[in-house]
């Protein structure tokens, strides 16, 4: 399958990349790892007239974490991602969720600005995102700004990011006792359910809880009641546990496919949800 | 557009349009036919080769991307004489039918071997999760990788 013939640009820096965006118009287009992009230009869903490539721009890539908030640069792979010890023990969710999408080849090579930007409803990141509260950092010509996942993730494939604006990092506190835990398509690898969650703990009870989904509705969202049900529960309650994770898709036009039907994608979302707070509550 | 890529330890100067993929630039302009293409979707691994040292599918990536960059394919890791350790235990352990998914599997299980160099079976199918073999039912193939980790630890 051959792309439309395209303009390819390489940026050297996030200025050039923005001044680049700029000149090229509407038919400009950021590449980064091209996990995404590439696939929709070779089967012609996505015809850009230029290409911006910001592969290559140095001090987009890396882990850093002081102590309270994690940031992750925007080229970092998925398979970086995957193997950080730091992530894995300060932020286990979006470890887990960048060892369990794709593949080791997609892994090696996507990135993660490149998937959240890209905005696909049905991909792994965005419930991870929403439930790690993950600030967005998007740089244009102006000066950069921060968006919140629950803003960010607007709807499909549209996020809240500009076309003259790069993402440049994702930053969110550290959530040691994170999970997520994925019911993978057997076919596609997507996540038929992706259930996030985030847990605060106060000694042996939860204080604050964080809980989304991806891959039930036509967009991923946080499941508000289960939230507010797991929130003052005892962790070795598990009865209360049990009972906090039912109906986590209520109120969720759930899909239904040849593969699963609306009602099983509803069930297996709290099935889901409930693995993944155990796995959050699982001693390190 | 010109770009410049070390294909097999060899600097490679190509003239290329900037949509031609780099599986195509590696069959069809170098003509190392080695590197199949079998989905041309991202699914199948068939074109897997390594940049930089790590597998990546040179169907979901353009010439232009990797200019100077290292590109191993199937025809850099051995000779016909001195077969590499990975190629070897694909032919004495069976992991092949018609050998159309080999040349992605074996670029794979490298790039597994890497960074387990003593993987279990379960890690070696989770190591190849992104190749497809529609012949073997990937039993020759697991032992294939075991037998090769074993050779190339020189255990």
């Amino acid at each position: 399958m051959i792309p439309v013939a395209f303009h390819y640009i390489r940026a050297r820096d996030i200025p050039d990349a923005l001044r680049l965006l700029r000149e090229g118009g509407e038919d400009a287009k950021l590449l980064a790892g091209g996990h995404s992009l590439i696939p929709m230009m070779k089967l012609r869903l996505a015809t850009p007239g230029t290409i911006v490539d910001i592969g290559s721009v140095p001090g987009l890539a890396g882990i850093t974490h002081d102590g309270m908030r994690i940031a992750i640069g925007a080229l970092t792979t998925h398979a970086a991602l995957a193997a950080s010890r730091e992530l894995q023990e300060h932020a286990p969710a979006l470890a887990q969720a960048a060892g369990e999408l794709g593949d080791p080849q997609v892994r090696n090579r996507g990135t993660i600005g490149g998937a959240c930007a890209h905005g696909d409803p049905s991909a792994d990141y965005p419930a991870v995102m929403l439930a790690l509260d993950a600030a967005f950092t998007l740089t244009g010509e102006a000066g950069t700004r921060d968006v919140g996942a629950d803003a960010f993730f607007v709807g499909m494939f549209e996020t809240a990011l500009s076309a003259r604006e790069v993402l440049t990092s994702i930053a969110f506190a550290a959530a040691p006792n994170s999970a997520y835990v994925k019911f993978h398509h057997p076919a596609s690898g997507y996540p038929v359910v992706g259930a996030a969650v985030n847990l605060t703990l106060a000694g042996e009870r939860i204080s604050a809880a964080r809980v989304a989904l991806t891959g039930v509705g036509d967009a991923p969202f946080r499941a508000h009641a289960v939230e507010a049900a797991l929130t003052g529960a005892a962790v070795t309650d598990a009865a209360r546990l049990d009972a906090a994770c039912r109906a986590a898709a209520a109120g969720v036009d759930a899909r239904g496919d040849a593969f699963a039907s609306a009602e099983y994608r509803a069930a297996m979302a709290d099935v889901f949800v409930r693995r993944a707070v155990a796995a959050a509550l699982q001693p390190r | 557009m010109n770009v410049t890529i070390c294909v097999n330890g060899e600097q490679r100067s190509l003239d290329v349009e900037p949509r031609l993929l780099l599986v195509q630039a590696l069959r069809e302009v170098l003509g190392l036919t080695g590197t199949h293409v079998g989905c041309d979707t991202s699914s199948c691994g068939a074109c897997t080769v390594l940049l930089n040292g790590v597998s990546v599918k040179s169907c979901t990536m353009f010439a232009v991307q990797a200019d100077g960059c290292n590109v191993t394919t199937i025809e850099g890791i051995g000779t016909r004489e001195d077969l590499h350790p990975m190629q070897a235990a694909f032919w004495t352990q069976h992991g092949l039918q018609c050998g159309f998914c080999t040349p992605g599997m074996i670029i794979s299980a490298l790039d597994l071997i890497r960074r387990n160099p003593d993987p279990s079976d379960a890690e070696i199918r989770a190591g190849i999760e992104g190749n497809i073999c529609r012949c073997t039912g990937y039993e020759n193939i697991v032992k294939a990788v075991t037998v090769a980790a074993a050779a190339v630890r020189g255990a």
